[in-house]
């Protein structure tokens, strides 16, 4: 189990000055055994519209392979300033990923959506494994992704 | 300094690029398999034609890709389970499971890693790099060996393990350079330090928001073939706005789902091409057949590693080990020497501790690395030098006279050149007087005039050692306890008695083969591996300087046969001669490459006077291949010393040697082995026309008179002993 302390940088769009606004969210991820190397996976926002808000983590070091995490890399174009600070190591098959950071209060029930992408050498690619909508309600609850995620949820 | 470049690194990276070349072999054949297993029927077809084959299969499909095998897979999403399979390109359906082979990975992430991530990453980066670095001054090490480029794949001589390596080396190295450099490049593009990371065209900014049009409808997926696809992606479905992706081996596009056109289209950049070619050449996907060839080339890996760690073991043992070496550049007193069996380097291992004891900082090093840029500080030069054969280089002096005379100008640090030989030759210290005649020439400064050693003579050394102290101010007191060479005790089996009527008492020697340990037959220590020609060296009682005996016989034989004569007051023959059958003497082994046969099929001229038949008897034993032998044997008599009498008679009947001619110098019509020579000169001359090897071997004054013999009858054909000893062709084992 990973488990990571992350404080995202307070240029994003994802937080706002002053940290009574804002509260610590703790994100889960476990992978399915799916019998391969470990797993790329991109956490990061979308707004109400689908628009691309922001990223909350990347696991996986190598930018070469960013383009396998093709939903966020068309919304980003790769770009390492997205994720200056909060890159960790890629997460095995099985393993879990557990990293804490502190989200706006304004992003919750507010239409925003988190979603995981996740990349695999040599297997299929998985954009939008995980499409999940940040609200008070659903923290604590866990969601099934669609091919490498077995399971995903955020709690605060 | 090369040899230096090649030892370090090879030692140090032993392990990891054994274990680096080995999983890459194993690699290679995965690529292989599955271009056997691919089925390419769908090459020609579009990928229009397959993208609708496949989705009529399977109505979920999202991605299809194309592996450099040939072989197709794709990926669905039906009824809410993703699912996968290779795919029969003429019927769409699914005909094996498209997981990764877990062996394959396995394999993949030890080679590339050593499953340490990006530690692991960089540490085989680091084995990649070592085995470039070896095989580049491999190549240059190989080059200087056989003689140059165009001599890159002449036969080799010398011992079995260096043999083994440059063998193997001159045909693999291609390969390595390849496969460590393609590795290289790979992991500076894994570390993201080449700029060839995909971008991919611009997301077009608006689609047409429709969906459904046909993949007939699409005119780049109708104008891609199969061959060349990458990977087609689908659109995500119920989102309109998603588009196809198509990469092929020229480029990345987007097609709009509703009206089929291309949005967007971006060619491959240099950058990229070169990383897939690169990719191609190191992984073998898409190239199987060079993988494979890589593949073999790199199993030559741990072999040549072996042998190398061998060579250098064997090389050390050769010398003493010197404490407290200084480094050159801040020498002020260089000794260079120049050993043939390493008793010059005992010699110069004293002179290097009684120095450094009196103060000095001394450096030493063999004659062949002379260079006197790399010793800036030098203050003197002192050169001990052996003699090999008839005053040429002993084998740590090769090069040296080239060396000193490509030098734009002599050091300007004084030379004293000591000497070491023995007095009962007539080119007693040829070479040292040669390197000093060349000093001279040069105008190097003069410390000493030249001085020499006789018999490893340690007063004699200590008197050249007080005239140096007393040329640097210093009291020198050299002390040098010649260090005898490890012995091993040999059993004698039989002997045959010859001679004893033409006043020459003369035996043929048979002792068994000594008992050894595991150890010495794996590294052919002691008596593990020896051939005919290769000397032992007998160290009588009561003196420190052994007498060396050429061996009739390899390791191969069984046993070890030598041939003595009693010499009138000699030591060592006479208790070699006073041996009976049961009774034991100490010796020890020397090799003596230059005077071995060689397993080619070249024809032999042997001569060979006296005992001098000794190891031409043991070539001609160890003739299985029946090369052509033409035997020329000396003798007084021939019912009193005609050694071997009986195997040359069943040699020649069963084909092992080709021809014998005698010459008896006692009896009716006195005739000497030159006289031989000249009867049979057409078949002599022919011989050595069409490429014969001369081997002499026999007393000096026998070898002179074979020589000017030689030189008389090759002369009207524009040959000459002298060229061929150039060419490695006329050798002499001369006593």
């Amino acid at each position: 189990m990973k488990k990571i302390l992350a404080a995202l940088a307070l240029t994003t769009a994802l937080t706002f000055p002053g940290i009574a606004m804002a509260r610590p969210v703790t994100l889960t991820a476990t992978l399915e055994n799916y019998g391969g190397d470990g797993a790329y996976l991109a956490i990061y926002v979308t707004d109400a519209k689908g628009a691309y808000a922001g990223t909350l983590w990347m696991a996986g070091g190598k930018s070469r392979y960013y383009e396998h995490l093709s939903d966020w890399y068309r919304a980003t174009g790769g770009s390492r300033a997205e994720i200056n600070g909060i890159t960790g190591a890629s997460v095995g098959a099985g393993r879990t990923l557990e990293i804490t950071l502190d989200l706006a209060d304004a992003l919750f029930d507010a239409g925003y959506t988190i979603h995981v992408d996740a990349a695999v050498e040599d297997m299929r690619d998985s954009p939008n494994d995980v499409s999940v909508p940040l609200t008070a309600a659903g923290a604590g609850k866990t969601v099934r992704g669609r091919r490498y995620v077995a399971s995903f949820g955020y709690a605060m | 300094m090369i040899r230096a470049l090649h030892r370090w690194p090879g030692l140090a990276a032993l392990a990891l690029v054994g274990l680096l070349a080995l999983s890459g072999a194993a690699l290679s054949v995965f690529p292989a398999a599955e271009r056997l297993a691919a089925l390419r029927s769908g090459d020609a077809i579009s990928v229009a034609e397959l993208a609708t084959r496949i989705k009529a299969v399977h109505p979920g499909v999202e991605q299809i890709r194309r592996g450099p095998s040939g072989r197709i897979t794709a990926y669905w999403f039906d009824n809410g389970t993703p699912g996968s399979a290779v795919i029969d390109p003429a019927t769409g359906a699914g005909v094996a499971a498209a997981d990764p082979d877990p062996v394959e990975r396995w394999l993949t992430n030890l080679h590339r890693s050593l499953f340490l991530g990006d530690t692991g990453r960089l540490v085989s980066a680091a084995g990649a790099a070592a085995m470039l670095a070896l095989s580049l001054s491999g190549i240059v090490l190989v080059a200087r060996r056989t003689g140059g480029w165009k001599r890159w794949f002449s036969p080799l001589r010398g011992p079995v393990p260096g043999r083994i390596h440059v063998e193997l080396a001159r045909v693999a190295v291609a390969g390595l350079v390849l496969s460590s450099a393609t590795a290289l490049w790979m992991t500076a593009s894994t570390f993201g330090l080449l700029p060839d990371q995909s971008a991919g065209p611009a997301l077009p900014a608006a689609t047409s928001e429709t969906t459904g049009a046909p993949f007939a409808a699409m005119p780049l997926l109708v104008a891609t073939p199969v061959a060349s696809l990458r990977e087609l992606s689908f659109p995500y479905p119920d989102d309109k706005t998603d588009v196809f992706t198509l990469k092929t081996d020229t480029g990345t596009g987007y097609i709009d789902q509703g009206t089929g056109e291309t949005l967007a289209w971006s060619d491959l950049g240099p950058w990229q091409r070169a990383s897939e070619t690169v990719y191609m050449l190191h992984t073998g996907q898409g190239a199987a057949l060079l993988g494979l060839v890589l593949g073999l080339m790199a199993l030559a890996v741990p072999v040549m590693g072996a042998a190398g760690a061998v060579v250098w073991l064997t090389g050390r043992r050769g010398r003493p080990r010197i404490r407290g070496n200084v480094h050159p550049s801040r020498a002020e007193t260089v000794i260079l020497v120049g050993s043939e069996g390493g008793s010059t380097w005992g010699f110069a291992a004293t002179l290097h501790g009684a120095l450094t004891r009196a103060g000095q900082r001394v450096h030493i090093a063999p004659m062949s690395a002379f260079d006197p840029a790399r010793t800036p500080a030098a203050r003197r030069y002192l050169a001990l030098a052996a003699t090999y054969g008839d005053g040429d280089a002993p084998s740590s002096a090769k090069g040296f006279l080239d060396r000193l005379a490509a030098l734009p100008a002599a050091p300007a640090a004084p030379l004293a050149v000591l000497g070491f030989g023995d007095r009962s030759f007539p080119a007693f210290c040829a070479y040292a007087a040669a390197v000093a005649a060349a000093a001279g020439a040069k105008r190097w400064p003069r410390l000493l005039p030249l001085d020499t050693v006789d018999r490893q003579s340690p007063q004699e050394f200590a008197r050249w050692g007080r005239a140096l102290g007393a040329a640097l101010g210093i009291d020198l007191e050299l002390d040098h306890r010649p260090v005898r060479p490890a012995t091993t005790s040999l059993t004698l089996v039989s002997r045959r008695d010859h001679g004893h009527e033409v006043q020459a008492p003369t035996a043929i020697l048979r002792f068994a083969l000594p008992r050894m340990s595991p150890w010495a037959r794996l590294f052919g220590r002691r008596f593990a591996r020896f051939e005919a020609g290769d000397l032992i060296g007998v160290v009588p009682v009561g003196s420190t300087v052994p007498r060396f005996y050429s061996l009739a016989s390899g390791s191969s034989d069984g046993f070890l046969e030598i041939v003595v004569r009693k010499h009138p007051g000699g030591l060592c023959s006479g208790a070699l001669m006073a041996l009976e059958p049961g009774e034991t003497v100490a010796a020890f082994l020397r090799r003596n490459g230059a005077f071995h046969a060689g397993a080619d099929r070249t024809p032999l001229i042997l001569v060979g006077a006296g005992t001098g038949i000794g190891p031409l008897a043991g070539f001609i034993r160890a003739n299985s291949a029946r090369r052509p032998i033409h035997l020329f044997f000396g003798m007084r008599h021939r019912d009193s010393d005609f050694l071997y009498r009986e195997e040359l008679e069943a040699w020649t009947a069963d084909g092992r040697l080709a021809k014998l001619s005698t010459a008896s110098s006692r009896g009716e019509r006195p005739r000497y082995v030159q006289d031989a020579l000249v009867s049979e000169r057409a078949q002599v001359i022919g011989a050595i026309r069409d490429g014969a090897r001369v081997m002499v071997c026999g007393g000096r004054e026998m070898a002179a008179g074979v020589a000017g013999t030689m030189a008389r009858l090759l002369e009207p054909h524009g040959l000459s002993p002298a060229m061929l000893k150039a060419q490695g062709r006329y050798v002499e084992d001369v006593y």
